[in-house]
């Protein structure tokens, strides 16, 4: 129990300290647990975050439930998890409902405008990352290999999913999967 | 009461359903939310799925999770928003539970790397299909500042490299300060 408690509150914190999401969280949990505390080793580590990224769900929920439970078995897990979300769901519930409450506030009103324009500039920039990603692999591309080190099967599978996507309004599961089985005909 | 039940039982199903299947990070929930509670239920319209999305992001924690819970507070309150946040954690949970039990080979397939290394390019799409259609519903406002701010915040972020928080609370500011000016500006 105590030791379920360490990590809810461990995690808690890191949770809090976390705004954007996903890889801005990897950092701060590698420093708690892995050099602060040693709970888990460097190898580990590397091996939780592979897997967090291979499974679904959000990759800063998987890595904390995955550090959760290779430290406390299942009720370290589950009080890793809540920790790791707890705080950011309250935050945002409250974030919502003051947006709602002050609807009629020319200057909050500009707040949430200004917001929304925003992260959608932030949104931009993920899903470039991920372009790159998958385009190239984890190497950037430079000019000398744009087209050399393009991989052509991953740009193929884009574009097939685009032109489903906006055109036949197909559902975005059906992407994913259709997607995952082109991956397994292309590159095995 | 009845209603009531009938809505908490959709909202576990679906938040089950889309967290089981957002591979390649939190940003795969909004095309699914927009799906799922925009387009087949009509629960909320498309701006205010925007809304809900730069606040989750405006706060602390994983994005997804975060926009499930308002989701689920938007449609249903405070019961709304626990039952979704609860069901969309529970899929890692067991998943990572599972996996952890066999993961050497887990790591080493060749079929689940290939299979992921497809939906990548598949979730990049899913992405883009949504930024298409927001950045659509900004510019169309036809307001030049809040257009402006999309490719500034781009930048700053992807070019830049500058922390998220800090480009939100600049934005932010700048907002405040447009309707500041504007505000004096008026007679």
């Amino acid at each position: 129990m105590n030791a379920a408690l360490t990590l809810f509150l461990a995690f808690t914190k890191i949770g809090l300290l976390s705004i954007g999401g996903g890889y801005a969280i990897i950092p701060l949990i590698h420093e708690r647990v892995v050099e602060q505390a040693a709970w888990v080793s460097e190898q580990v580590f590397a091996d939780i975050i592979t897997i967090s990224q291979m499974t679904p769900g959000p990759l800063a929920v998987n890595t904390s439930t995955f550090v959760g439970l290779w430290i406390g078995g299942v009720p370290g897990a589950l009080a890793a998890t809540l920790g790791a979300v707890l705080g950011g769901v309250i935050l945002s519930l409250l974030l919502y409902r003051f947006f709602e409450k002050y609807r009629f506030s020319a200057y909050v009103n500009s707040m949430l405008e200004g917001l929304k324009s925003a992260s959608q500039g932030l949104i931009v920039s993920a899903a470039v990352t991920i372009l790159l990603l998958a385009f190239y692999g984890s190497g950037s591309p430079g000019l000398h290999n744009l087209l050399s080190g393009l991989n052509w099967a991953a740009l193929l599978i884009f574009s097939a999913s685009m032109l489903a996507l906006r055109k036949w309004r197909l559902n975005p599961l059906l992407i994913i999967l259709l997607s995952g089985l082109a991956g397994v005909v292309v590159y095995t | 009461m009845r209603k009531n039940l009938r809505t908490w039982l959709w909202l576990a199903g679906v938040n089950l359903f889309i967290s089981a299947f957002t591979f390649g990070g939190g940003y795969v929930v909004v095309p699914m939310v927009r799906r799922y509670f925009v387009e087949r239920r009509q629960l909320f319209k498309e701006e205010e799925l925007m809304g809900m999305a730069a606040v989750a992001q405006s706060t602390p924690g994983a994005i997804a999770i975060n926009l499930s819970a308002l989701a689920g507070y938007r449609v249903a309150g405070t019961p709304g928003a626990v039952i979704s946040c609860l069901s969309a954690l529970l899929p890692p949970l067991v998943v990572l539970g599972l996996v952890s039990m066999f993961y050497a080979a887990f790591v080493s397939n060749h079929v689940i790397a290939a299979l992921l290394k497809g939906m990548q390019a598949g979730v990049a799409a899913l992405i883009v299909d949504l930024v298409i259609d927001m950045c659509a519903l900004i510019v169309n406002r036809r307001s030049r500042f809040m257009t402006a701010l999309i490719p500034a915040a781009f930048i700053a972020n992807f070019v830049l490299n500058i922390n998220v928080a800090l480009i939100l609370g600049a934005s932010c500011l700048l907002c405040l300060l447009m309707v500041f000016i504007q505000t004096r500006k008026a007679p």
